[in-house]
């Protein structure tokens, strides 16, 4: 698979000096869902800009098959984007906001008929051409955009919180549905969300950025079970984050006790992140546990209990299918690979 | 219901100072002056066709060029940073904030045979060129005074286009003139109806622009229509025919303008 889309040393300075990207490089392949996943203000959307044309970078490249398209207009480049609130024309119906790229390019009628029908059926819209759209439902205006930026045929669809404004029922629907249209057209799709659950449900490759610049590039599993640092284990999922020490490779120190883990390649005593997902850490008996504490809270999330339990050093979030009673004192067990290691950095989570 | 009450001011003001005065010029219009019935007012109105004329055509000239000026200043002033579009904002009402009479006093003395502009044409060896009391310097005076009437209605409606559609028509493949027609203008149609009702109006029934800019050659029918209430042809008879007739032109034109506008933003 060769890349679709390329971008080198992006740098973007807004007019008042201040640093949007510091140096993104990223590299998208053909044909692969590629998620740009971050805090709000992280640079993701500002990123997607400039591979839509909207934006040009204060310095950088942007390479679009092969070809360096810095500077080429939007209206010439080879992809399209779905807004994060669609912005359909309101003075056009379903049926014409569909079609508005075709006749743009004066595509003959017969053309436009016949792509703007497969349009409607691939997102299941037949029989709304002529309602307005200001008359559509937030999940139907969605299906809509989707459907008026594919029906140019784009290389690449770039999607901009495409789901924001959705309930969370229509939205996990829609997950459903992007990932496998984009597995039917064959297509790439660069999608920008801060909603880690996009991410991980429809991803080829999810993208973490903060602040300007990406922490890590990888597969929806890579990113969850090896995060490389505090910042992107705490942003996907749960995450107790404790700061700990190196005293050798595969023992850790933290909370004033020494843990065996499988990390290595630490300086002797290097202060680090310890990471431990709160499903990873298992209920037992107080009397046989290196690490106690005792229950503050216990919250029914539906498939677990979420419990804040107050060790002495730091309070521990703990999901379970078990819990115990506020109050009482448990025992909190740990295998030696749910201990992730991770380098200080300078971003706090 | 109490929502009713508030209005009763307003109803009371209407009834006493527009229904009642527009009924006195419709029997003002039909009557004689010793209060019979009659058509002759409103036949004798077809002697000044020509007036008519005339005031039409020099109000569409001044609406057109209205309409080609503020459209590109609205679309700018809507597109800027919004504490700058204030500011524009502000100079471009700036001369209506001064009285009416002055503005157009200064335009006598600005487009006079030994006026300031002729006087900067002497000086390069050109003109004297007749500039008042011509059709051209009427126009200029309407369109002066009448701008920001087209400007505001059409800024308004431009703020509200929103970026991205705009963005949205770029990216599915239109240049800048194919943003324009295909989603700007039809976006803008309500801006540019009320824009063109706001100017074509007072420019139609002007008479102080005429009177002073046109000379006593470029009568409009506000002249016309004045001088039969304070003139020496004193005749309120046929002053108010005028005025009816003009109300029904102008009733005629806008429905015609309206067809243009989308159904939920029709304006009378």
């Amino acid at each position: 698979m060769d890349n679709i889309v390329s971008l080198k040393d992006l740098v973007v300075n807004f007019e008042d000096g201040e640093q949007i990207l510091h140096g993104i490089n990223l590299d998208i392949k053909d044909k692969e869902f590629v998620t740009l996943l971050g805090p709000s203000g992280c640079g993701k959307t500002t990123t997607l800009r400039i591979i839509a044309g909207f934006l040009e970078p204060t310095s950088g490249d942007v390479f679009f098959d092969g070809k360096r398209i810095n500077g080429v207009p939007p209206h010439k480049r080879n992809v399209n984007t779905v807004f994060q609130r669609y912005a359909l024309f309101p003075h056009l119906n379903v049926y014409e906001n569909i079609a508005f790229g075709l006749r743009v390019k004066k595509t003959s009628e017969k053309e436009v008929v016949r792509r703007v029908g497969e349009m409607l059926e691939l997102v299941n819209l037949k029989g709304f051409e002529k309602r307005s759209v200001n008359r559509l439902s937030g999940g139907q205006q969605q299906r809509v955009a989707i459907a008026r930026a594919l029906v140019n045929r784009p290389k690449v669809l770039l999607l901009d919180e495409p789901l924001g404004a959705l309930d969370l029922k229509l939205r996990k629907e829609m997950q459903v549905e992007l990932r496998k249209i984009q597995q039917a057209l064959e297509l790439t799709f660069v999608y920008v969300t801060h909603d880690q659950e996009d991410a991980l449900t429809m991803s080829d490759t999810v993208v973490v950025m903060n602040n300007g610049s990406i922490q890590q590039i990888g597969s929806p599993i890579d990113i969850y079970n090896e995060p490389v640092n505090a910042f992107v284990a705490d942003f996907i999922g749960e995450s107790n984050i404790v700061n700990g020490s190196m005293p050798r490779d595969c023992l850790v120190e933290f909370v004033g006790k020494q843990f065996e883990c499988v990390d290595k390649g630490f300086a002797p005593n290097e202060t680090v992140d310890v990471v431990i997902r709160p499903e990873d850490i298992k209920i037992i008996p107080a009397e046989s546990a290196k690490l106690t504490g005792i229950v503050e809270s216990v919250v029914f999330k539906g498939v677990h209990y979420e419990m804040i339990v107050d060790g002495v050093d730091h309070k521990w979030m703990i999901h379970s299918t078990k819990h115990a009673p506020v109050g009482t004192m448990i025992g909190m067990h740990f295998d030696p690979d749910d201990i992730h290691i991770m380098k200080k950095t300078e971003v706090d989570g | 219901m109490k929502m009713k009450l508030f209005a009763a001011p307003y109803l009371v003001w209407m009834v006493v100072f527009i229904l009642v005065p527009l009924i006195m010029v419709a029997v003002f219009a039909f009557t004689t002056d010793g209060g019979e019935f009659t058509l002759d007012n409103i036949s004798d109105v077809g002697q000044y066709a020509n007036i008519f004329v005339r005031s039409i055509w020099l109000a569409l000239i001044a609406t057109a060029i209205c309409l080609v000026m503020a459209y590109p200043i609205s679309f700018m002033l809507s597109r800027m940073e919004k504490h700058r579009q204030g500011t524009m904002l502000m100079i471009v009402m700036l001369p209506m904030w001064m009285n009416f009479l002055l503005r157009t006093y200064a335009w006598m003395t600005l487009l006079g045979n030994n006026g300031i502009i002729n006087f900067l044409f002497g000086l390069v060896g050109l003109g004297p060129f007749k500039l008042i009391n011509t059709q051209g310097a009427v126009v200029l005076g309407m369109v002066y005074n009448y701008l920001p009437f087209m400007i505001l209605p059409l800024y308004s409606v431009m703020v509200k286009i929103d970026k991205s559609l705009i963005e949205a028509a770029s990216d599915l493949g239109c240049g800048s003139v194919g943003v324009l027609f295909r989603v700007i203008l039809p976006l803008s149609l309500p801006g540019i109806t009320s824009g063109v009702t706001m100017v074509f109006v007072p420019a139609i029934s002007t008479f102080i622009i005429s009177r002073m800019l046109g000379g006593g050659s470029n009568l409009l029918i506000g002249d016309l229509i004045e001088m039969q209430f304070l003139g020496n042809s004193y005749n309120p008879h046929l002053g108010a025919a005028i005025s009816l007739v003009l109300m029904v032109i102008i009733l005629v034109i806008m429905t015609i303008m309206n067809q243009f506008s989308p159904d939920d933003q029709v304006l009378m």
